[in-house]
Protein backbone atom coordinates (compact mmCIF):
# COMPACT_ATOMS: atom_id res chain seq x y z
CA UNK A 1 0.00 0.00 0.00
CA UNK A 2 1.49 3.61 -0.87
CA UNK A 3 -1.52 5.11 1.08
CA UNK A 4 -2.79 3.41 4.29
CA UNK A 5 -5.19 5.32 6.61
CA UNK A 6 -6.12 4.02 10.15
CA UNK A 7 -8.97 4.69 12.13
CA UNK A 8 -9.57 8.36 10.84
CA UNK A 9 -11.54 10.65 12.85
CA UNK A 10 -11.96 14.44 12.75
CA UNK A 11 -14.07 16.43 14.98
CA UNK A 12 -14.56 20.12 14.35
CA UNK A 13 -16.06 21.84 18.05
CA UNK A 14 -17.79 19.06 18.78
CA UNK A 15 -19.37 17.62 15.10
CA UNK A 16 -18.05 14.98 13.67
CA UNK A 17 -16.73 15.20 9.71
CA UNK A 18 -15.09 11.98 9.94
CA UNK A 19 -15.40 8.50 11.98
CA UNK A 20 -13.65 5.78 11.81
CA UNK A 21 -12.34 5.72 8.44
CA UNK A 22 -9.65 3.10 7.48
CA UNK A 23 -8.58 2.09 3.56
CA UNK A 24 -5.57 1.88 1.55
CA UNK A 25 -4.45 2.88 -1.75
CA UNK A 26 -2.60 0.47 -3.99
CA UNK A 27 -0.17 1.12 -6.34
CA UNK A 28 -1.43 2.64 -9.63
CA UNK A 29 -4.81 2.37 -7.84
CA UNK A 30 -7.53 5.17 -9.74
CA UNK A 31 -9.90 5.80 -6.72
CA UNK A 32 -12.76 7.76 -6.95
CA UNK A 33 -14.02 9.09 -3.54
CA UNK A 34 -17.73 9.41 -3.59
CA UNK A 35 -20.36 11.10 -1.13
CA UNK A 36 -22.27 14.57 -0.98
CA UNK A 37 -21.35 17.63 0.21
CA UNK A 38 -20.55 17.48 3.96
CA UNK A 39 -19.67 13.76 3.96
CA UNK A 40 -16.01 14.49 4.74
CA UNK A 41 -14.46 14.57 1.52
CA UNK A 42 -12.68 17.59 1.51
CA UNK A 43 -11.97 17.07 5.04
CA UNK A 44 -9.93 13.60 4.43
CA UNK A 45 -7.82 15.47 1.71
CA UNK A 46 -6.96 18.17 3.92
CA UNK A 47 -6.13 15.60 6.45
CA UNK A 48 -3.71 13.69 4.11
CA UNK A 49 -2.01 16.73 2.28
CA UNK A 50 -1.18 17.91 5.47
CA UNK A 51 -3.72 20.91 5.99
CA UNK A 52 -5.61 19.87 9.02
CA UNK A 53 -3.53 18.09 11.70
CA UNK A 54 -6.21 18.05 14.61
CA UNK A 55 -7.39 14.46 13.71
CA UNK A 56 -7.36 11.15 15.46
CA UNK A 57 -5.80 7.86 13.61
CA UNK A 58 -2.93 7.56 11.87
CA UNK A 59 -2.35 8.53 7.44
CA UNK A 60 0.72 6.92 5.96
CA UNK A 61 2.11 7.75 3.03
CA UNK A 62 4.64 5.37 1.73
CA UNK A 63 4.92 4.00 4.92
CA UNK A 64 5.89 6.96 6.75
CA UNK A 65 3.13 8.41 9.21
CA UNK A 66 2.97 12.05 8.10
CA UNK A 67 2.78 13.46 11.45
CA UNK A 68 6.70 12.62 11.52
CA UNK A 69 7.92 13.99 8.18
CA UNK A 70 6.16 16.57 4.84
CA UNK A 71 8.56 15.10 2.73
CA UNK A 72 5.78 12.90 1.15
CA UNK A 73 3.89 15.68 -0.37
CA UNK A 74 7.28 16.25 -2.92
CA UNK A 75 5.88 12.58 -4.13
CA UNK A 76 1.98 14.21 -4.51
CA UNK A 77 0.65 16.67 -6.90
CA UNK A 78 -2.56 18.45 -5.93
CA UNK A 79 -5.60 19.78 -7.79
CA UNK A 80 -7.80 21.87 -5.53
CA UNK A 81 -11.88 22.02 -6.18
CA UNK A 82 -12.25 24.80 -8.40
CA UNK A 83 -9.38 27.05 -8.90
CA UNK A 84 -9.55 30.64 -7.15
CA UNK A 85 -7.17 33.08 -9.55
CA UNK A 86 -6.86 36.41 -9.09
CA UNK A 87 -8.04 37.80 -12.83
CA UNK A 88 -5.00 40.46 -12.53
CA UNK A 89 -2.52 38.03 -11.13
CA UNK A 90 0.18 38.84 -13.61
CA UNK A 91 1.81 35.33 -14.01
CA UNK A 92 2.10 33.20 -17.46
CA UNK A 93 0.89 30.04 -16.86
CA UNK A 94 4.65 29.17 -17.40
CA UNK A 95 5.47 30.24 -14.52
CA UNK A 96 2.01 29.12 -12.47
CA UNK A 97 3.52 25.49 -13.33
CA UNK A 98 7.17 26.68 -12.85
CA UNK A 99 6.00 28.22 -9.19
CA UNK A 100 5.93 24.68 -7.52
CA UNK A 101 8.71 22.55 -9.40
CA UNK A 102 11.77 21.60 -7.30
CA UNK A 103 14.42 22.30 -9.45
CA UNK A 104 14.87 25.12 -12.03
CA UNK A 105 14.39 22.34 -15.23
CA UNK A 106 12.42 24.62 -18.23
CA UNK A 107 11.97 21.13 -20.00
CA UNK A 108 10.07 19.38 -17.25
CA UNK A 109 7.45 22.55 -17.72
CA UNK A 110 7.61 21.90 -21.06
CA UNK A 111 6.51 18.57 -20.85
CA UNK A 112 3.74 18.97 -18.21
CA UNK A 113 2.14 21.78 -20.20
CA UNK A 114 2.09 19.41 -23.03
CA UNK A 115 0.73 16.56 -21.43
CA UNK A 116 -2.39 18.84 -20.70
CA UNK A 117 -2.22 20.45 -24.00
CA UNK A 118 -1.57 23.45 -23.05
CA UNK A 119 1.74 24.23 -24.15
CA UNK A 120 0.86 26.86 -26.96
CA UNK A 121 -1.03 28.59 -24.12
CA UNK A 122 2.39 28.90 -21.98
CA UNK A 123 3.22 32.62 -22.13
CA UNK A 124 -0.57 33.66 -21.06
CA UNK A 125 -1.52 35.41 -18.82
CA UNK A 126 -3.56 32.66 -15.94
CA UNK A 127 -5.96 34.72 -15.43
CA UNK A 128 -7.23 35.10 -18.81
CA UNK A 129 -8.28 31.42 -19.12
CA UNK A 130 -11.59 29.64 -18.56
CA UNK A 131 -11.97 27.75 -15.40
CA UNK A 132 -11.71 24.54 -17.53
CA UNK A 133 -8.09 25.38 -19.02
CA UNK A 134 -7.15 26.55 -15.78
CA UNK A 135 -7.79 23.24 -13.65
CA UNK A 136 -5.59 21.76 -17.14
CA UNK A 137 -2.41 24.36 -15.89
CA UNK A 138 -3.15 22.99 -12.24
CA UNK A 139 -2.80 19.29 -13.68
CA UNK A 140 0.90 20.90 -15.45
CA UNK A 141 1.59 22.25 -12.27
CA UNK A 142 1.09 19.18 -10.29
CA UNK A 143 2.56 16.91 -12.68
CA UNK A 144 5.87 19.15 -12.77
CA UNK A 145 7.57 17.30 -10.04
CA UNK A 146 6.97 13.99 -11.19
CA UNK A 147 4.88 12.56 -8.57
CA UNK A 148 3.52 9.33 -7.57
CA UNK A 149 0.48 10.33 -6.81
CA UNK A 150 -2.57 12.86 -8.18
CA UNK A 151 -5.06 13.83 -5.23
CA UNK A 152 -7.98 15.72 -7.15
CA UNK A 153 -10.53 17.47 -4.81
CA UNK A 154 -13.43 17.64 -6.98
CA UNK A 155 -11.79 19.20 -9.84
CA UNK A 156 -14.70 19.47 -12.47
CA UNK A 157 -17.21 21.07 -10.77
CA UNK A 158 -18.46 24.40 -12.66
CA UNK A 159 -16.21 22.94 -15.66
CA UNK A 160 -17.87 23.17 -19.28
CA UNK A 161 -18.55 19.58 -20.83
CA UNK A 162 -15.83 19.75 -23.37
CA UNK A 163 -13.10 20.56 -20.91
CA UNK A 164 -14.23 17.82 -18.51
CA UNK A 165 -14.38 15.27 -21.05
CA UNK A 166 -10.58 16.40 -21.97
CA UNK A 167 -9.89 16.84 -18.44
CA UNK A 168 -11.17 12.96 -17.87
CA UNK A 169 -8.92 11.57 -20.99
CA UNK A 170 -6.06 13.47 -19.51
CA UNK A 171 -6.32 11.49 -15.84
CA UNK A 172 -7.26 8.63 -17.53
CA UNK A 173 -3.31 8.51 -19.51
CA UNK A 174 -1.75 9.70 -16.78
CA UNK A 175 -3.34 6.54 -14.85
CA UNK A 176 -2.76 4.04 -17.53
CA UNK A 177 0.74 5.34 -19.40
CA UNK A 178 2.69 7.07 -16.87
CA UNK A 179 1.45 4.78 -13.96
CA UNK A 180 0.40 7.62 -11.66
CA UNK A 181 -2.04 6.18 -8.94
CA UNK A 182 -4.78 8.97 -8.19
CA UNK A 183 -7.30 9.68 -5.55
CA UNK A 184 -10.08 11.48 -6.91
CA UNK A 185 -13.37 13.10 -5.66
CA UNK A 186 -16.49 13.28 -7.35
CA UNK A 187 -19.96 13.78 -7.56
CA UNK A 188 -20.09 12.56 -10.77
CA UNK A 189 -20.77 8.80 -10.25
CA UNK A 190 -20.68 8.03 -14.38
CA UNK A 191 -17.21 9.69 -14.22
CA UNK A 192 -16.05 7.44 -11.42
CA UNK A 193 -17.86 4.33 -12.62
CA UNK A 194 -15.79 4.82 -16.03
CA UNK A 195 -12.70 5.79 -14.89
CA UNK A 196 -11.91 4.38 -11.33
CA UNK A 197 -10.94 1.45 -10.81
CA UNK A 198 -11.75 1.60 -7.11
CA UNK A 199 -14.25 3.50 -4.97
CA UNK A 200 -14.24 4.72 -1.65
CA UNK A 201 -17.34 5.85 -0.29
CA UNK A 202 -17.97 8.13 2.17
CA UNK A 203 -21.18 9.72 4.60
CA UNK A 204 -18.31 10.47 7.18
CA UNK A 205 -17.84 6.95 8.29
CA UNK A 206 -16.59 5.06 5.09
CA UNK A 207 -19.39 2.72 4.05
CA UNK A 208 -17.81 1.06 1.11
CA UNK A 209 -14.48 0.62 0.21
CA UNK A 210 -13.08 -1.92 -2.41
CA UNK A 211 -13.45 -2.21 -6.57
CA UNK A 212 -15.56 -0.11 -8.53
CA UNK A 213 -17.73 -3.25 -10.59
CA UNK A 214 -18.48 -4.49 -7.33
CA UNK A 215 -20.21 -1.06 -5.86
CA UNK A 216 -22.11 -0.14 -9.50
CA UNK A 217 -23.39 -3.75 -9.59
CA UNK A 218 -24.84 -3.53 -6.12
CA UNK A 219 -28.15 -2.35 -6.50
CA UNK A 220 -28.53 -2.39 -2.92
CA UNK A 221 -25.30 -0.35 -2.44
CA UNK A 222 -25.93 2.31 -4.77
CA UNK A 223 -29.79 2.27 -3.37
CA UNK A 224 -28.01 2.58 0.36
CA UNK A 225 -25.58 5.33 -1.34
CA UNK A 226 -28.59 7.80 -2.66
CA UNK A 227 -30.57 7.33 0.77
CA UNK A 228 -27.73 8.95 2.52
CA UNK A 229 -26.63 11.69 0.23
CA UNK A 230 -30.22 12.07 0.29
CA UNK A 231 -30.45 12.34 3.96
CA UNK A 232 -27.18 14.53 4.19
CA UNK A 233 -28.90 17.16 1.02
CA UNK A 234 -31.55 17.59 3.89
CA UNK A 235 -29.47 18.01 6.53
CA UNK A 236 -27.65 20.46 4.93
CA UNK A 237 -30.73 22.10 4.37
CA UNK B 1 6.48 74.24 7.75
CA UNK B 2 10.17 74.21 6.08
CA UNK B 3 11.24 71.39 4.03
CA UNK B 4 15.43 70.28 4.07
CA UNK B 5 15.98 71.59 0.53
CA UNK B 6 18.24 69.13 -1.86
CA UNK B 7 21.99 70.59 -2.30
CA UNK B 8 23.95 70.44 -5.37
CA UNK B 9 26.07 68.49 -3.12
CA UNK B 10 23.54 65.94 -1.79
CA UNK B 11 22.36 64.97 -5.10
CA UNK B 12 24.58 62.30 -5.45
CA UNK B 13 23.44 60.49 -2.29
CA UNK B 14 20.31 61.05 -2.73
CA UNK B 15 20.42 59.16 -6.33
CA UNK B 16 22.21 56.57 -5.00
CA UNK B 17 20.24 55.87 -2.12
CA UNK B 18 17.05 56.98 -3.95
CA UNK B 19 17.50 53.72 -6.86
CA UNK B 20 18.41 51.53 -4.48
CA UNK B 21 15.14 52.05 -2.45
CA UNK B 22 12.77 52.45 -5.32
CA UNK B 23 14.21 48.94 -6.42
CA UNK B 24 13.37 47.67 -2.88
CA UNK B 25 10.51 49.01 -2.62
CA UNK B 26 8.61 48.00 -5.65
CA UNK B 27 10.06 44.28 -5.70
CA UNK B 28 8.81 44.37 -1.76
CA UNK B 29 5.85 46.06 -2.36
CA UNK B 30 4.66 43.47 -5.54
CA UNK B 31 4.69 41.11 -3.28
CA UNK B 32 2.51 43.31 -0.74
CA UNK B 33 -0.01 44.30 -3.47
CA UNK B 34 -0.60 40.88 -4.68
CA UNK B 35 -1.65 39.35 -1.18
CA UNK B 36 -4.02 42.30 -0.60
CA UNK B 37 -1.76 43.87 1.54
CA UNK B 38 -1.03 47.23 0.10
CA UNK B 39 -1.28 49.45 3.17
CA UNK B 40 1.16 47.20 5.01
CA UNK B 41 3.84 49.12 4.43
CA UNK B 42 1.84 52.41 5.44
CA UNK B 43 1.12 50.27 8.40
CA UNK B 44 4.86 49.35 9.23
CA UNK B 45 5.66 52.80 8.79
CA UNK B 46 3.16 54.05 11.21
CA UNK B 47 4.00 51.92 13.95
CA UNK B 48 7.69 53.07 13.02
CA UNK B 49 7.13 55.98 13.71
CA UNK B 50 6.12 55.08 17.19
CA UNK B 51 9.57 53.45 17.34
CA UNK B 52 10.86 56.77 16.31
CA UNK B 53 9.53 58.13 19.27
CA UNK B 54 9.95 56.09 21.30
CA UNK B 55 13.52 56.45 20.96
CA UNK B 56 13.92 60.43 20.99
CA UNK B 57 12.11 59.70 23.93
CA UNK B 58 14.81 57.37 25.83
CA UNK B 59 17.41 59.21 24.16
CA UNK B 60 18.68 56.09 22.12
CA UNK B 61 19.34 56.35 17.96
CA UNK B 62 15.89 56.36 16.72
CA UNK B 63 16.09 54.44 13.64
CA UNK B 64 16.49 50.62 14.99
CA UNK B 65 14.51 51.41 17.58
CA UNK B 66 12.00 52.09 14.99
CA UNK B 67 12.96 48.83 12.63
CA UNK B 68 11.93 46.58 15.84
CA UNK B 69 9.26 47.57 16.86
CA UNK B 70 8.04 47.89 13.50
CA UNK B 71 8.20 44.17 12.92
CA UNK B 72 7.72 43.34 16.49
CA UNK B 73 4.68 44.69 16.18
CA UNK B 74 3.73 43.50 12.80
CA UNK B 75 5.02 39.62 13.75
CA UNK B 76 2.72 40.11 16.62
CA UNK B 77 -0.49 41.26 14.70
CA UNK B 78 0.32 38.50 11.59
CA UNK B 79 0.20 36.14 14.70
CA UNK B 80 -3.21 37.62 15.83
CA UNK B 81 -4.40 37.64 12.47
CA UNK B 82 -4.12 34.17 11.94
CA UNK B 83 -5.35 32.59 15.29
CA UNK B 84 -8.48 34.96 15.51
CA UNK B 85 -8.90 35.14 11.89
CA UNK B 86 -9.22 39.57 11.76
CA UNK B 87 -9.25 40.56 8.36
CA UNK B 88 -5.90 42.19 6.78
CA UNK B 89 -7.15 45.77 6.47
CA UNK B 90 -8.05 45.90 9.99
CA UNK B 91 -4.47 44.33 11.25
CA UNK B 92 -3.36 47.75 8.79
CA UNK B 93 -5.95 50.11 10.38
CA UNK B 94 -4.50 48.55 14.31
CA UNK B 95 -1.26 48.66 13.22
CA UNK B 96 -1.34 52.33 11.69
CA UNK B 97 -3.09 54.15 14.73
CA UNK B 98 -1.64 52.14 17.75
CA UNK B 99 1.76 53.61 16.04
CA UNK B 100 0.57 57.12 15.49
CA UNK B 101 -1.22 57.01 18.95
CA UNK B 102 1.95 56.04 21.11
CA UNK B 103 3.98 58.18 18.89
CA UNK B 104 2.02 61.46 19.39
CA UNK B 105 1.99 60.47 23.36
CA UNK B 106 5.98 59.88 23.59
CA UNK B 107 6.98 62.99 21.81
CA UNK B 108 4.50 65.24 23.90
CA UNK B 109 6.57 63.37 26.60
CA UNK B 110 9.94 64.01 25.03
CA UNK B 111 11.61 67.03 26.88
CA UNK B 112 13.11 69.76 24.48
CA UNK B 113 11.67 68.22 21.52
CA UNK B 114 11.66 70.30 18.23
CA UNK B 115 9.71 69.19 15.55
CA UNK B 116 12.73 68.92 13.81
CA UNK B 117 14.19 65.80 14.98
CA UNK B 118 10.78 64.29 13.91
CA UNK B 119 10.12 66.20 10.34
CA UNK B 120 12.55 64.17 8.71
CA UNK B 121 10.83 60.92 10.00
CA UNK B 122 7.57 61.83 8.54
CA UNK B 123 8.40 63.77 5.13
CA UNK B 124 11.71 62.23 4.00
CA UNK B 125 15.33 64.56 4.10
CA UNK B 126 17.15 64.99 1.23
CA UNK B 127 20.59 64.79 2.45
CA UNK B 128 21.71 61.11 3.49
CA UNK B 129 24.99 61.10 4.96
CA UNK B 130 27.57 58.79 3.89
CA UNK B 131 27.12 56.44 6.57
CA UNK B 132 23.32 55.80 5.79
CA UNK B 133 23.67 55.46 2.19
CA UNK B 134 26.51 52.28 2.86
CA UNK B 135 23.73 51.07 5.12
CA UNK B 136 20.92 51.15 2.86
CA UNK B 137 23.07 50.19 -0.26
CA UNK B 138 24.03 46.93 1.78
CA UNK B 139 20.29 46.66 3.43
CA UNK B 140 19.39 46.47 -0.16
CA UNK B 141 21.65 43.84 -1.15
CA UNK B 142 21.31 41.63 0.90
CA UNK B 143 17.33 42.04 0.91
CA UNK B 144 17.01 41.83 -2.93
CA UNK B 145 19.32 38.66 -2.44
CA UNK B 146 16.86 37.18 -0.11
CA UNK B 147 14.26 37.70 -2.39
CA UNK B 148 15.90 36.31 -5.61
CA UNK B 149 16.74 32.84 -3.44
CA UNK B 150 12.82 32.17 -1.99
CA UNK B 151 10.64 34.32 -4.69
CA UNK B 152 9.32 31.11 -6.36
CA UNK B 153 8.11 30.37 -2.86
CA UNK B 154 7.01 33.53 -1.78
CA UNK B 155 5.10 33.81 -5.58
CA UNK B 156 3.31 30.53 -4.65
CA UNK B 157 2.18 31.49 -0.99
CA UNK B 158 1.25 34.62 -2.62
CA UNK B 159 -0.19 33.10 -5.66
CA UNK B 160 -2.36 29.94 -3.66
CA UNK B 161 -1.90 29.49 -0.02
CA UNK B 162 -3.64 26.04 0.38
CA UNK B 163 -2.13 25.00 -2.70
CA UNK B 164 1.63 26.27 -1.45
CA UNK B 165 0.48 24.72 1.92
CA UNK B 166 -0.28 21.11 -0.01
CA UNK B 167 3.35 21.11 -1.27
CA UNK B 168 5.17 21.50 1.71
CA UNK B 169 5.96 25.04 1.23
CA UNK B 170 6.78 26.93 4.75
CA UNK B 171 3.76 29.11 3.75
CA UNK B 172 3.69 30.73 7.53
CA UNK B 173 7.60 30.92 7.62
CA UNK B 174 7.59 32.87 4.06
CA UNK B 175 4.57 35.35 5.33
CA UNK B 176 6.79 36.08 8.45
CA UNK B 177 10.09 36.32 6.63
CA UNK B 178 8.17 39.02 3.98
CA UNK B 179 6.37 41.02 6.87
CA UNK B 180 10.22 41.15 8.42
CA UNK B 181 11.97 42.44 4.97
CA UNK B 182 8.85 44.78 4.44
CA UNK B 183 9.86 46.31 8.02
CA UNK B 184 13.60 47.02 6.78
CA UNK B 185 12.56 48.42 4.03
CA UNK B 186 10.07 50.45 5.66
CA UNK B 187 12.69 51.47 7.92
CA UNK B 188 15.67 52.32 5.32
CA UNK B 189 13.13 54.16 3.26
CA UNK B 190 12.10 56.52 5.94
CA UNK B 191 15.15 58.96 5.66
CA UNK B 192 14.34 59.42 2.28
CA UNK B 193 10.71 59.62 1.56
CA UNK B 194 9.33 59.98 5.20
CA UNK B 195 6.44 57.64 7.05
CA UNK B 196 3.46 59.71 5.73
CA UNK B 197 4.62 58.90 1.94
CA UNK B 198 6.26 55.75 2.04
CA UNK B 199 3.65 53.15 0.61
CA UNK B 200 3.36 55.35 -2.54
CA UNK B 201 7.10 53.68 -3.75
CA UNK B 202 5.53 50.15 -2.12
CA UNK B 203 2.15 50.24 -4.25
CA UNK B 204 2.26 53.17 -6.95
CA UNK B 205 4.81 51.48 -9.36
CA UNK B 206 3.37 48.18 -9.40
CA UNK B 207 -0.02 48.93 -9.80
CA UNK B 208 1.35 51.01 -12.91
CA UNK B 209 3.32 47.95 -13.98
CA UNK B 210 0.26 45.42 -13.52
CA UNK B 211 -1.46 47.26 -16.16
CA UNK B 212 0.92 46.17 -19.16
CA UNK B 213 2.89 43.36 -17.91
CA UNK B 214 2.11 39.83 -18.55
CA UNK B 215 4.20 37.81 -16.49
CA UNK B 216 5.72 38.30 -12.87
CA UNK B 217 9.39 39.08 -14.09
CA UNK B 218 7.90 41.35 -16.56
CA UNK B 219 5.91 43.25 -13.85
CA UNK B 220 8.95 42.94 -11.12
CA UNK B 221 11.05 44.80 -13.57
CA UNK B 222 8.89 47.29 -15.14
CA UNK B 223 7.92 48.73 -11.62
CA UNK B 224 11.59 48.89 -10.52
CA UNK B 225 12.23 50.85 -13.91
CA UNK B 226 8.79 53.20 -13.09
CA UNK B 227 9.88 53.60 -9.05
CA UNK B 228 13.29 54.73 -10.32
CA UNK B 229 12.81 56.76 -12.96
CA UNK B 230 10.25 58.69 -10.73
CA UNK B 231 13.01 58.51 -7.90
CA UNK B 232 15.62 60.08 -9.92
CA UNK B 233 13.37 62.47 -11.22
CA UNK B 234 11.60 63.24 -8.38
CA UNK B 235 15.27 64.37 -7.18
CA UNK B 236 16.11 66.28 -9.92
CA UNK B 237 12.35 68.33 -10.00
CA UNK B 238 12.81 69.22 -5.96
CA UNK B 239 16.64 70.30 -6.70
CA UNK B 240 15.67 72.19 -9.35
CA UNK B 241 12.46 74.33 -8.10
CA UNK B 242 13.52 74.19 -4.33
CA UNK B 243 10.55 71.94 -3.65
CA UNK B 244 9.78 68.79 -1.53
CA UNK B 245 11.66 65.33 -2.40
CA UNK B 246 9.22 62.82 -0.99
CA UNK B 247 6.54 64.92 -2.59
CA UNK B 248 8.21 65.35 -6.02
CA UNK B 249 9.24 61.40 -6.35
CA UNK B 250 5.22 60.25 -4.78
CA UNK B 251 3.94 62.46 -7.74
CA UNK B 252 5.81 61.53 -10.04
CA UNK B 253 4.56 58.09 -9.17
CA UNK B 254 1.20 58.68 -9.47
CA UNK B 255 1.87 60.45 -12.74
CA UNK B 256 3.00 57.61 -13.99
CA UNK B 257 0.15 55.67 -12.82
CA UNK B 258 -2.38 58.26 -14.33
CA UNK B 259 -0.41 58.38 -17.71
CA UNK B 260 -0.65 54.05 -17.95
CA UNK B 261 -4.33 54.03 -16.71
CA UNK B 262 -4.87 56.50 -20.01
CA UNK B 263 -2.52 54.56 -22.00
CA UNK B 264 -4.31 51.67 -21.21
CA UNK B 265 -8.02 52.45 -21.68
CA UNK B 266 -7.20 54.28 -25.01
CA UNK B 267 -6.27 50.87 -25.90
CA UNK B 268 -2.48 51.22 -27.12
CA UNK B 269 -1.66 48.36 -24.88
CA UNK B 270 -3.62 45.56 -25.05
CA UNK B 271 -1.95 43.25 -22.12
CA UNK B 272 -4.32 41.74 -19.97
CA UNK B 273 -4.85 44.09 -16.74
CA UNK B 274 -6.47 46.01 -13.79
CA UNK B 275 -8.55 48.25 -15.74
CA UNK B 276 -9.59 44.93 -17.71
CA UNK B 277 -12.11 44.14 -14.80
CA UNK B 278 -13.96 47.30 -15.72
CA UNK B 279 -14.95 46.30 -19.12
Amino acid sequence: MIVDIEKLSVDYAGIKALEDVSFGIAEGDFLGIIGSNGAGKSTLFRCMLGLHTQYDGTIKFFDQDIRDSKRYLSQIGFVPQKPVVDRNFPATIREVVSMSQNSNDSKKVEEALQKVWMHELADRRIGDLSVGQQQRVFIAKALVNSPKILVLDEPVTGIDVYNKDLFFQILGELNTREKISIIWSSHDLDAVERLANKVACLNKTLFFHGISEEFFSDDEMLKKYSETSMQMHMHHH
Amino acid sequence: MTFESVTYESIPHALVSGIAISLLCSAVGLFLVLRKFSLFGDGLAHSAFGGVAFGLFIGVYPLWIACAVAILSALGLTKIRQKFDISSDAIVAILLSTGLGAGVILIGLTEDFEFHDIEEFLFGSAIVDTQNVITILVMTGVILAILFFTYKKLLYSTFSEEQAKASGIPVEKMSYLLITIAGVTVIISMQLIGVLLISALFVLPNVSSMLYARSFKQTMILSMSFATFATVSGIFISYQFDISQAGCIVLIAAAIFIGSLIVKSSGLVKTAGIVAKAR
